[in-house]
């Protein structure tokens, strides 16, 4: 059977640029047609941003790389328009083992949250992600929105320059070069670009090599997230099960630093492996292997210029609480709709400034979050073992210790405290919702509350009246009115002890600044902050 | 402000002293370090409060060394 990742979903074709006497400039041209390249370039060009985008390749990763979505990414996705298939194929899990040693210590249920639209994460290998991202992608082209995606199209030098950069792309038929007046290079850990930039980029190695198998087996295991502390199949080290669609089983197996990568990589090696710890009548068959070892680092600036990094090639995490592609596609969220202002001159150019602040914090988050994980994981002295080794044995016994085994937390979209777009907040409503935090979903009448947002900037209304079609000036602002007085989760969420108030959200429905009642000037102002057109400059991120 | 109880809190102490050592007769250094952690984790579980936690653990660190090095910085 032919296998997805073998198929060409974007060949080659020859680009009218390749034959321009001069080259052509593009507003937006971006590198890597992973997750999220393509997610930068859907929603750019659903706001008619002009976006091109090059890769290397002509067809999806291989193997199943990312397997983890989160929450947020599908509330973004869906706002894309992409999220059905995903949810249509995904496996939905909600409960896990935990072992230490030769025995479970303790199962956990974590309980459907029936009241948001998405569930808390769903398992996909990436290669369907971006499958339905490409499909997408040529939904909105047919529509005609301004998208192109060039397979075969390789990045072989950057030029900077004050208002552009120059590009110099090898094709199978040969070089030609392209302008744009942004690049988004999304071209993965090993980023091309930032090398040919020479841009740093320090952190923390992780002393450590990770087995990946993807297995196909018809299994009797529940679908379910097991992993093993130090268990008899894989000693001192651990490993992780975990059920993806089609029958494929992620498992991971834990090596520690000192192997011999081609001995490891051998299928009889890697069979023998699996039969230790799935007994030695497990038929299964292998669909791709892997040997990774991983850092926590990232750029020092996701802003070089006329470049803008994201995903990967801005920073990278453990693998650990699946942090690495949702974090990117929360990168391309926070960008486009500030790209798209900028183009279009309504913010000024320091707005993308605020692209690399507010997602540079949300990299320390996820390092610091997957840092953690790691070090529960692999144990770096004699006394962090015996303090892992307690809580795993506690946990066994008492409830207590359980929230203190660290496999991976969950990842959660960042609140960006301190950023400079943050307008006025109220200490009167809930501080789950503060300014800055992601608008949470909730059921409200008619449906769903993203859904009632959509993208753009809106001023959410919550049983208070406003003025017939108020003006806010330079951006159009959707007004969304709605009661909160039959909808108890809104209500708790977004009101707490408060009757009524008024929350400005900005187009990656982060809020933007929040009151309890309705002045036209402050909304005016809280916007102009948001777009950093303000003149004062106010804090410091 | 101290929050940690540093004022003698336990009736029989030398019982309690006992007990504590008692605990830990005839174990390898390595299973007694494996106790040490079990009792810190159930400990700091019962107490809860991360401040107390915290300046618990300031001055464990800190009372190791000598008395000079450490004048202001363990409030009694």
């Amino acid at each position: 059977m032919q296998k997805i990742f073998d198929t060409p979903l974007y060949p080659y074709h020859r680009s009218p640029d390749q034959d321009a006497p001069a080259s052509q400039r593009h507003p937006v041209v971006i590198i890597g047609a992973g997750p999220v390249g393509l997610a930068a370039a859907i929603d750019l060009a659903q706001q008619d941003v002009p976006v091109v985008v090059l890769d290397e390749n002509d067809k999806v990763s291989f193997g199943s790389r990312a397997i983890c979505f989160s929450q947020r990414t599908l509330e973004i996705v869906d706002r894309m328009g992409g999220a059905g298939p995903m949810l249509e194929k995904g496996v939905l899990w909600d409960a896990g083992r935990v072992f230490f040693g030769d025995r479970q210590i303790y199962d956990f249920n974590l309980l459907p949250d029936a009241d948001h639209k998405h569930p808390a994460f769903i398992n996909l290998q990436q290669y369907y992600l971006e499958n339905y991202l490409v499909d997408r992608v040529r939904e909105i082209e047919a529509a005609g929105k301004p998208i192109e995606l060039r397979g075969r199209n390789k990045l072989a030098a950057i030029g900077e320059h004050d208002r552009h950069v120059r590009l110099e792309i090898d094709t199978p038929e040969g070089p030609y070069n392209l302008e744009a007046e942004w690049l988004i290079a999304c071209d993965g850990a090993n980023s091309p670009a930032r090398r040919m930039l020479g841009l740093d980029f320090v952190g923390r190695v992780f002393e450590d090599n990770f087995l990946i198998a993807d297995t196909i087996m018809e299994a009797d295991f529940p679908t379910e997230r097991w992993f093993w502390f130090d268990p008899p199949f894989n000693r001192g080290q651990s490993a992780l099960l975990h059920k993806q669609p089609d029958n494929v089983w992620r498992i991971d197996f834990q090596l520690g630093w000192d192997i011999d990568r081609g001995e490891e990589l051998k299928e009889a090696n890697i069979r023998r492996r699996l039969h230790a710890m799935l007994g030695e009548n497990a038929k299964f068959d292998l669909e791709w292997c892997s040997i990774y070892t991983f850092q926590c680092r990232r750029m020092a600036a996701f802003r070089q210029g006329r470049v803008l990094f994201a995903g990967d090639s801005a920073h990278q995490v453990s693998p650990f609480g699946a942090r690495g592609a949702n974090s990117g596609i929360q990168d391309a969220d926070n960008l486009a709709w500030k790209l798209q202002l900028v183009l279009n001159g309504t913010a000024p150019e320091t707005l993308m400034d605020t692209y690399s602040t507010e997602r540079v914090y949300a990299a320390d988050e996820n390092i610091r979050h997957s840092t953690r994980s790691t070090d529960f994981i692999t144990p770096k002295s004699e006394t962090s073992r015996a303090f892992r080794d307690a809580v795993l044995d506690l946990a066994e016994h008492h409830e207590f210790a359980r929230p203190l085994v660290n496999s991976g937390r969950l990842s959660e979209p960042s609140v960006y405290d301190g950023s400079r777009l943050n307008g006025p907040d109220c200490a009167d409503l809930p501080a789950s919702l503060r300014v800055g935090a992601a608008a949470m979903d909730a059921p409200v009448a008619g449906g769903w509350l993203l859904d009632r947002l959509g993208g753009g900037f809106r001023l959410l209304a919550i049983d208070q009246d406003l003025p017939t079609a108020p003006d806010f000036g330079a951006v159009e602002v959707g007004v969304v009115e709605l009661s909160a007085v039959d909808w108890p989760e809104f209500r708790q969420r977004y009101l707490g002890a408060a009757r009524s108030a008024l929350y400005l959200i900005r187009p990656d429905q982060h809020v933007a600044a929040r009151w309890l009642g309705f002045d036209a000037n402050a909304v005016r102002a809280a916007l102009e902050t948001a777009m950093a057109t303000a003149t004062a400059q106010k804090g410091t991120t | 402000m101290t929050r940690v109880i540093t004022g003698a809190n336990i009736a029989g102490a030398d019982d309690f002293y006992a007990e504590l050592l008692g605990l830990h007769v005839g174990r390898s250094k390595l299973e007694s370090d494996a106790i040490n952690a079990r009792l810190i984790l159930l400990l700091a579980n019962h107490i809860g409060d991360r401040d107390v936690l915290r300046e618990a653990m300031q001055m464990a660190a800190a009372a190791g060394q000598p008395r000079n090095a450490r004048d202001g910085e363990i409030p009694d």
